[in-house]
């Protein structure tokens, strides 16, 4: 426009004299119509055309079709488990309290509705599993512990987080395990001590290595020395402090259930897995062939096979290939099972974020000086998790909702331990099965829809102001 | 323009002192020869600007000198150390020099007056408050100090680049590197990054810069490098160096950039 006026001879240019006014938004931008317009009508409400026209139409009866759908799933939901549930068994009929006239109970016939009774009877057995009724405080306070810590660690505006955080990860499980097994484990003290000694001049070879006063060859592995040293002295001082008699009754895993297995498992792996798949994501992309092909290998082998046949082979087949007389654990066993076959997900989690990390970060850290482990640890992995976090919360919740195959061999988490109550035929009737579903379902929706809404804070938090 | 301020010459000083010599480095990417038969010597207080077109091996030949390159044949010695595989001449080498990028390369996660410390803090185990203390002298040297609790993120180019720049000097190095520090920036935030690094000349900073500014080299520079295909083609005192270029290549190269 401006190029043609320019060609006539009355073009004199353009200079503003009065400002554009400003001006608010028409009412489809802004308000409850706004809203409307944007949300609901903008798919159904355009009839400039015949086609326009007939996908509006379809528009509207489908989403008419979906709230009506909703609608009515969500009442018969809120019927089965609030309106028409029975909430209480004051005579204690057990059974027959949820038992319609047909059945030979009270209950009008037709009536489909929760049995709230039965789930308020097995609470504990759902929880604890078949742990002893009198020791069920040890398991309470350990579970106490634990959530204080973690609720402590959670908040920003609390004191001493990093402490509580450190707390969580080493004393804690020690308390947790002297807790609910009773400690006192049965240990050699002489190879302990052994072990000990060793771990001790591993730690001094290490030391002296790295001021390479023991030669070239010894310095370059200095460092495999000292990690190996204080693993084998952290692994002697915690069997140790297990062996401690503390006055407590022993229980057996087997006789944990429930929840307890659940959280136990779930949180083993979820703490486990993320530490293990970090050093197996950082041994993937490293550059000594050595830390990679192992890391590569032990990646796709977990990743390659089914949660079910490794929870199979550490419960039938470990034992065949173990020496006579060693016997270890089956809880142990599955959460080694849990914690590897995590740990490999998490590698390529965690790899996708690292490969998002531009050159430049490295070039950056490299160039002030920093370390390899101080590089990762300060620079790159903080970037690389945030980025990441969505898939690690996603396996997370995995995670938690795959400890429900461990049932498979003889371990009653929440839903093996649900479903050894239905074939309680005190409680039997129609709505059992259901009423204990229902219940399990919500109970694994908090837990995980918990973990969701915390990722989806953290992530808030750590974007804030980061952005480039 | 900015040639008219007046450059107080009176800390420049060069010393005896090598700081850096390379002899008969070569480099290879595969089978690409990127660095040939480089010779060159930087004393203490020297003021040296490579310039040559894109490819030539400049931003190569400087990332050699604190190793995020490995040269292949040759020699370079760092104050008096050499660059081998060995970590701790590394190490020790990378604490003496600092870097400053093209993409300013600060980390994101991280706040301005945080980038400046975390080196003093975990490479020269410098107390916290002590590092606090020196990097926000070098905030202010860089005339940034009230954006210190800030993100990178929420920084203009120009700004993160004097960012970086105080970032690389809490090391407090004896020879700083620079890549191209200006090449991504808009025209504006040019000269405030320029400014900075004239001032640090000013201070006898030994400096090796890379960069197309040749308003730059004309102020500060006593010696102007030309690379071409990997080779240091023309070599002098920048006076005589665009005044009356001998070699063909620089001739090309200055009317290229000069008359643009």
């Amino acid at each position: 426009m401006a190029v043609d006026k320019k060609n006539t001879q009355a073009y004199t240019g353009f200079v503003r004299t009065e400002e554009a006014p400003l001006m608010p938004p028409p009412p489809s931008e802004s308000g409850i119509t706004g809203w409307l317009w944007q949300n609901v009508l903008s798919s159904c409400a355009n009839f400039t055309s015949v086609g326009a026209g007939v996908r509006s139409v379809l528009m509207a009866a489908f989403t008419v079709f979906v709230v009506w759908l909703t609608v009515k799933i969500g009442w018969g939901l809120i019927d089965f488990a609030f309106l028409s549930a029975v909430w209480s068994d004051p005579d204690t009929l057990k059974r027959e309290v949820c038992w319609t006239e047909e059945q030979g109970g009270s209950l009008p016939n037709g009536w489909h509705g929760a049995c709230w009774p039965f789930i308020q009877a097995k609470m504990k057995f759902y929880i604890y599993g078949p742990y002893d009724n009198s020791e069920l405080w040890r398991v309470n306070l350990a579970g106490l512990i634990g959530l204080v810590g973690l609720v402590w660690v959670m908040i920003e505006r609390l004191p001493y987080r990093r402490h509580v955080g450190i707390f969580l990860l080493t004393g804690y499980p020690l308390i947790a395990i002297i807790l609910l097994t009773g400690g006192a484990f049965e240990v050699d003290h002489g190879s302990l001590s052994i072990m000990a000694i060793l771990g001790l001049a591993a730690i001094s070879v290490g030391r002296l290595g790295r001021r390479g006063i023991l030669g070239d060859s010894v310095a370059t592995v200095a460092g495999v020395f000292a990690v190996a040293g204080w693993l084998m002295v952290a692994y002697a001082g915690v069997m140790l402090v297990l062996s401690t008699d503390v006055g407590l009754m022993n229980v057996d895993t087997n006789d944990w259930g429930g929840l307890l297995i659940t959280l136990v498992v779930a949180v083993t792996g979820i703490v486990a897995s993320l530490p293990l798949g970090i050093v197996l994501a950082l041994g993937r992309r490293s550059s000594m062939p050595v830390a990679r092909i192992l890391s590569v290998v032990f990646i796709e082998f977990w990743r390659g096979v089914p949660l079910i046949t490794v929870l199979f082979m550490a419960s039938v087949m470990l034992p065949l290939f173990l020496p006579e007389g060693v016997n270890f654990n089956n809880l142990l066993r599955a959460l080694i099972g849990v914690m590897l076959f995590s740990a490999a997900y998490m590698a390529e989690v965690v790899r996708g974020g690292l490969q998002a990390i531009d050159k430049g970060q490295y070039e950056g850290a490299d160039a002030v000086g920093l370390s390899y482990w101080q590089k990762m640890r300060l620079i790159i992995l903080p970037q690389a998790l945030t980025h990441v976090i969505p898939g690690i919360v996603n396996t997370f919740i995995g995670l938690f909702k795959d400890t429900t195959l461990v049932s498979i061999i003889g371990l009653f988490d929440l839903l093996g331990a649900a479903q050894s109550t239905l074939a309680d035929a005190a409680w039997a009737s129609p709505v059992q099965g259901h009423t204990a579903y229902l219940f399990i379902a919500v109970m694994f929706f908090i837990f995980c829809f918990g973990m969701s809404r915390y990722s989806i804070f953290m992530e808030n938090k750590l974007s804030r102001g980061r952005r480039r | 323009m900015a040639e008219q301020n007046a450059v107080d010459r009176s800390k420049m000083t060069v010393e005896d002192e090598v700081v850096v010599s390379m002899d008969s480095v070569n480099k290879w990417y595969g089978q690409f020869h990127v660095l040939r038969d480089i010779n060159l010597e930087v004393n203490k207080g020297e003021r040296i600007v490579i310039c040559g077109p894109s490819g030539s091996g400049k931003s190569t030949l400087i990332r050699c000198l604190n190793r995020l390159e490995v040269h292949q044949k040759g020699t370079i010695n760092v104050h008096g150390i050499e660059l081998n595989s060995d970590l701790k001449n590394i190490e020790y080498i990378r604490r003496e020099v600092g870097m400053v990028f093209q993409h300013f390369n600060l980390f994101p996660h991280l706040t301005i007056l945080e980038n400046c410390t975390l080196a003093p803090i975990w490479v020269r185990k410098m107390p916290k408050r002590e590092a606090e203390e020196i990097a926000m002298r070098f905030l202010e040297i860089v005339k940034i100090p009230e954006q210190a609790l800030k993100y990178p993120g929420q920084l203009s180019g120009g700004q993160q680049q004097r960012v970086a720049i105080a970032r690389a000097l809490c090391m407090q190095p004896q020879l700083m590197l620079f890549d191209e520090p200006t090449s991504a920036l808009d025209p504006e935030m040019i000269k405030e990054v320029l400014d900075t690094m004239v001032a640090l000349a000013e201070d006898g900073m030994t400096m090796v810069v890379v960069t197309h500014e040749m308003g730059f080299a004309r102020k500060v520079a006593n010696r102007v490098i030309f690379m071409d295909e990997g080779q240091i083609v023309e070599e002098n005192n920048p006076e005589d160096f665009f005044s009356n270029p001998k070699n063909d290549r620089t001739k090309l190269f200055l009317s290229q950039i000069l008359n643009h």
